[in-house]
């Protein structure tokens, strides 16, 4: 009787078929595989955060220093990545292209949403398809001839250059997520709405716009990532080093020669990861909900 | 409601001609599709199409081609560095793919069941997904290091079953190995959670009437499991080959093609014939030589992503 | 032998108590109804006979065998799900098959019961569609199709007629009455409209707050309620209930309303009581007490009255069209015979 009792407390709340395996099974099957996943996921992170952290004789040295620890931590590396190289300036201009990239896609996914999928049309499901279908252009096809294009448009190495080619894989998929969150939205509202006389456009600023707020902000969210996280074009279209993006330069700058500082460029690495990590951590429900979303469509 | 539609229609003053004109369905429909396709025409229409007229010319960096055929492709024929391109490349897609499916369904199932703080957990596992790939490649450049990597330590001094360090990017198939590795690590997140919320679809009755019809849990996760997974399985299934075919930034980080070229991806190899080596139709030719890999993938997936007959007709459930 | 029997059974999620101290025996071929208002355990009953839930306290036996430990599919039961639980992907005759295949039963088998449980619920010319493209209707047949292939010793249904349009709930109603008549298998079956628990049930087991309130034939039920709980919840429209006391043979209301009473509990003067009386069993009557009529209700075959007897608002489900509109006065008396006392503490019964 006690022994049912006390499964009773271990057992799950209505969340689907009880397990008829007991509690230590659980622990093995489920936690032990668990554990080792979040391990070997997060390893390589605290791996690139003790390398930064390490003085150099500790860094290399792995007779007398445990390499899993850091045993005298120091800020060198961290000071010379921001003080002695143009990592700030990389920073700014980084999350600058990158919040320009990002409204600019959100500004026409979002009219090309509510055109497909309000402003009911004819072979609006063709266009549809045809914006989800961009998404499937992978940039490494693209980057030669768009390389011609930024060159004869005056913008190669200028950050406009990446402001305006990084569209090219955000707005398919803000649209695509955008898509989605209007298709929750109740048409009744804009109907009722335009019985009362409202314009089209007032309905989609007054109504469907704030209605459709969350999924306007998973969108944004997940454009600045994978702004961030871009790499290709702004390898192939900024050339002076003072511009280019943290990713890029992180790669490119920090390395001199056959020497590998390796000190410096884990701290590079690591402080090119914190403002999206940091971001993220602020807004994870909207990303998990943004790729689920994309995912279930 | 009521007093937005008064706040509407109090100003209902017969409104100006440009308001009218936007209230005109074509023509909202004209300007609201304007951006988006704009752009896309521009930026990816426009150089789709230049690209593959590039790979039948003979363009430079700074000098303008003229049109030669099919002499890049004949070129790209006979190089034998193109053709281990192609191999590297179907075999990285395919190996990785493999892997990041199995592990990631596997993730996708632990998370699936009841756990403490299971929110956080979700969150921590997206983690490698979210840091850029060039940022997370480096780190691994350096766990990969030939004389002071972390995995070489611990097998040599903590778990002493080895001698020597590994020698992980020096030779060919490590060198392939470890970078399908990264990639593995890099695309697991999101393999598992777009799983996660498919699996979190499937109606629990199903499980329990299952489990009432006398299934085991093999049997749940083959007959109930993995074909209401399908279709979310294509569509991940479809994004993840298309970029891992089409991968650059993972191996340009770690090995930059090498050694002796055996990493180069056919996107690697387009980039550096390409850019630094300044033979942008030959760059254009192998990038294009991706094309008719990338459609037979896309293909194979829509018949997957293809609503089967037992998923048409009124919503069930 | 197919009997169930529920002894002590209680169920907890942590602190929070479910169900508690139910006593239920059902013999071998029964049809009992657990009926009862949304929360009050039901469900989680039939699912812990299912095995689909923990038995947190008691027992449960199926034959003569306790099967608290015992996994589900070894149960030799079938249940039939609220959304029925059709796997998507499979055809209605893979859907029925589903449990022969596991056990890995020959081809004609399979087919030969298949073809049989079809045959009952004629479902054969549906059997190569999939559940999508079936009506609520046929997409519940073929969930008692797949249990009948199972051919269990105990049926179990979790509020199968929910989704169902009432119309076709009426007609469902009649085809597992039938079902049951036919095959003579045990069954438990889960509702919260007790028209459907007093239709189709051998017996009646109502459930309020995890503890059961009653539990007898339909008509006993009705007839004799235990508690105002059990007099409330059967019945439909429901009792009409007045308070007050006792005094002498009358039942004087809160409201000064006098109502008949054929005879007083004994040693009852002055009792706090409650009064009720079936809107059917009241009728009009030259001398009774004078009610104003507030709204009408003619179903065609019934009106149903609402009326207003001083401060008491009362409903009577007359059988004889009234003239009578809303604000004139009827005299209405309820049938002596028929009339239901309640301790107004703690709601038992008070009348022999």
């Amino acid at each position: 009787m006690t022994d049912a009792v006390q499964q009773a407390s271990t057992a799950p709340a209505r969340t689907g078929a009880i397990s008829w395996r007991s509690t230590p099974n659980r622990v093995v099957t489920i936690y032990l595989p668990l554990a080792c996943f979040v391990f070997v996921l997060l390893f390589p992170f605290y791996w690139m955060t003790i390398t930064a952290l390490k003085p150099n004789q500790e860094l290399y040295n792995y007779k007398d220093y445990n390499p899993f620890f850091v045993h005298s931590p120091t800020l060198t590396n961290v000071r010379k990545l921001l003080f002695e190289t143009d990592y700030p300036q990389w920073l700014m201009t980084t999350m600058m292209i990158a919040v320009a990239a990002t409204v600019l896609s959100i500004f026409a996914a979002v009219l090309a949403a509510y055109a497909i999928q309000r402003l009911r049309f004819r072979g609006a499901q063709w266009v549809g398809l045809a914006i989800y279908l961009a998404y499937l252009v992978p940039p490494s096809i693209l980057f030669i001839p768009l390389a011609t294009v930024v060159f004869k448009l005056g913008l190669y190495d200028s950050p406009f250059a990446l402001i305006l080619t990084y569209p090219t894989f955000l707005v398919p998929f803000c649209t695509w997520l955008l898509i989605g969150y209007f298709k929750s939205i109740p048409y009744e509202l804009e109907e009722c709405a335009m019985i009362d006389g409202a314009t089209r456009l007032q309905i989609l600023r007054k109504i469907t716009l704030p209605l459709a707020v969350p999924g306007l902000i998973s969108a944004g969210i997940f454009a600045f990532t994978l702004s961030w996280n871009e790499f290709i074009y702004a390898l192939a279209f900024i050339q002076s080093s003072e511009k280019k993006t943290v990713p890029v330069a992180v790669l490119t700058q920090l390395v001199q020669g056959d020497d590998y500082q390796w000190g410096s460029l884990m701290a590079g690495a690591l402080f090119g990861s914190i403002p999206v990590a940091l971001f993220y951590s602020f807004f994870v429900d909207y990303y998990v909900s943004s790729l689920t979303g994309a995912v279930k469509e | 409601m009521t007093s937005v539609a008064e706040s509407l229609t109090k100003t209902s003053v017969q409104p100006g001609p440009i308001a009218r004109l936007l209230d005109w369905k074509p023509f909202l429909i004209v300007i609201c599709l304007l951006p988006a396709v704009g752009l896309l025409m521009a930026f990816l229409t426009y150089p789709l199409g230049l690209g593959i007229w590039l790979a039948f010319t003979d363009t430079k960096i700074g000098r303008s081609g003229i049109f030669i055929g099919l002499e890049n492709f004949t070129s790209l024929a006979h190089d034998p560095i193109f053709w281990l391109s192609v191999f590297n490349t179907i075999f990285y897609t395919a190996l990785a793919t493999v892997l990041k499916f199995s592990l990631g369904l596997w993730l996708a199932l632990l998370l699936n069941e009841y756990m403490p703080f299971k929110a956080l957990i979700r969150a921590i596992v997206l983690v490698p997904w979210i840091v850029p790939t060039v940022l997370s490649a480096m780190a691994f450049w350096w766990i990969y290091d030939p004389q002071f990597s972390i995995i070489s330590y611990f097998f040599k001094e903590v778990v002493p079953v080895r001698e020597n360090n590994f020698d992980f990017l020096g030779t060919n198939w490590p060198a392939r190995f470890s970078l399908i590795a990264a990639n593995v690590w890099r695309g697991i997140p999101f393999v598992a959670i777009s799983l996660l919320a498919g699996l979190q679809t499937i109606s629990p009755s199903l499980y329990e009437a299952a489990m009432l019809d006398g299934a085991t849990t093999w049997h749940r996760f083959r007959y109930v499991t993995v074909p209401m997974l399908m279709p979310v399985l294509s569509v991940v299934l479809t994004f993840s080959v298309i970029f891992t075919f089409t991968d650059f930034q993972l191996v340009y980080a770690i090995t930059r093609g090498g050694p002796n070229n055996a990493t180069h991806l056919m996107a690697t190899l387009a980039f550096q014939r390409g850019i630094p080596g300044g033979q942008l139709g030959e760059g254009a030719a192998i990038a294009v030589a991706m094309i008719p890999f990338l459609v037979a993938a896309t293909l194979i997936s829509y018949f997957g992503l293809a609503r089967r007959k037992w998923q048409q007709g009124e919503d069930s459930d | 032998m197919a009997s169930v029997d529920i002894i002590d059974a209680g169920k907890f999620f942590g602190a929070l108590r479910i169900i508690k101290g139910v006593n239920i025996p059902i013999s071998d071929g029964e049809f009992v109804i657990l009926v009862g208002p949304s929360g009050c355990g039901k469900s989680t009953l039939l699912r812990m006979i299912a095995g689909l839930e923990e038995i947190s306290e008691g027992e449960i036996r199926i034959g003569s065998r306790v099967v608290n430990e015992v996994p589900p599919k070894e149960r030799d039961i079938a249940m039939v799900f609220q959304n029925y639980a059709l796997y998507p992907h499979m055809t209605v005759a893979d859907n029925m098959a589903f449990s022969l295949k596991l056990k890995q039963a020959s081809k004609s088998e399979i087919t030969a019961k298949v073809d049989r449980a079809a045959k009952i619920l004629g479902l054969g010319p549906l059997l190569e569609r999939y559940p999508r493209q079936l009506s609520g209707g046929q997409r519940q047949r073929v969930a008692m199709g797949r249990a009948i292939v199972r051919d269990p010793q105990v049926f179990l249904f979790d509020e199968p007629l929910s989704n169902l349009d009432a119309k076709l709930r009426v007609q469902m109603r009649t085809e597992i009455k039938e079902l049951h008549q036919r095959l003579k298998t045990t069954t438990i079956y889960v509702t919260h409209d007790q028209i459907e628990a007093m239709t189709m049930a051998d017996r009646i087991v109502v459930m309020h707050d995890g503890i059961v309130e009653q539990m007898g034939a339909p008509l006993d039920l009705y007839d004799r309620p235990a508690n105002l709980f059990v007099a409330g919840f059967i019945g439909s429209p429901a009792m009409n209930m007045l308070k007050g006391t006792i005094r002498g043979s009358s039942f004087e209301t809160e409201n000064g309303n006098r109502l008949p009473l054929a005879a007083a509990p004994a040693a009852s003067e002055g009792r706090r009581a409650i009064y009720g009386m079936r809107p059917e069993n009241i009728h009009l009557a030259g001398d009774g007490i004078p009610a104003e009529v507030v709204v009408v209700e003619p179903t065609g075959a019934e009106t149903q009255v609402v009326v207003k007897a001083g401060g008491d608002e009362l409903i009577c489900v007359l059988r004889e069209r009234i003239s009578a509109k809303p604000g004139e006065t009827i005299r209405i008396t309820p049938d002596l015979r028929l009339i239901h006392l309640f301790d107004a503490e703690d709601g038992r019964r008070l009348t022999a």
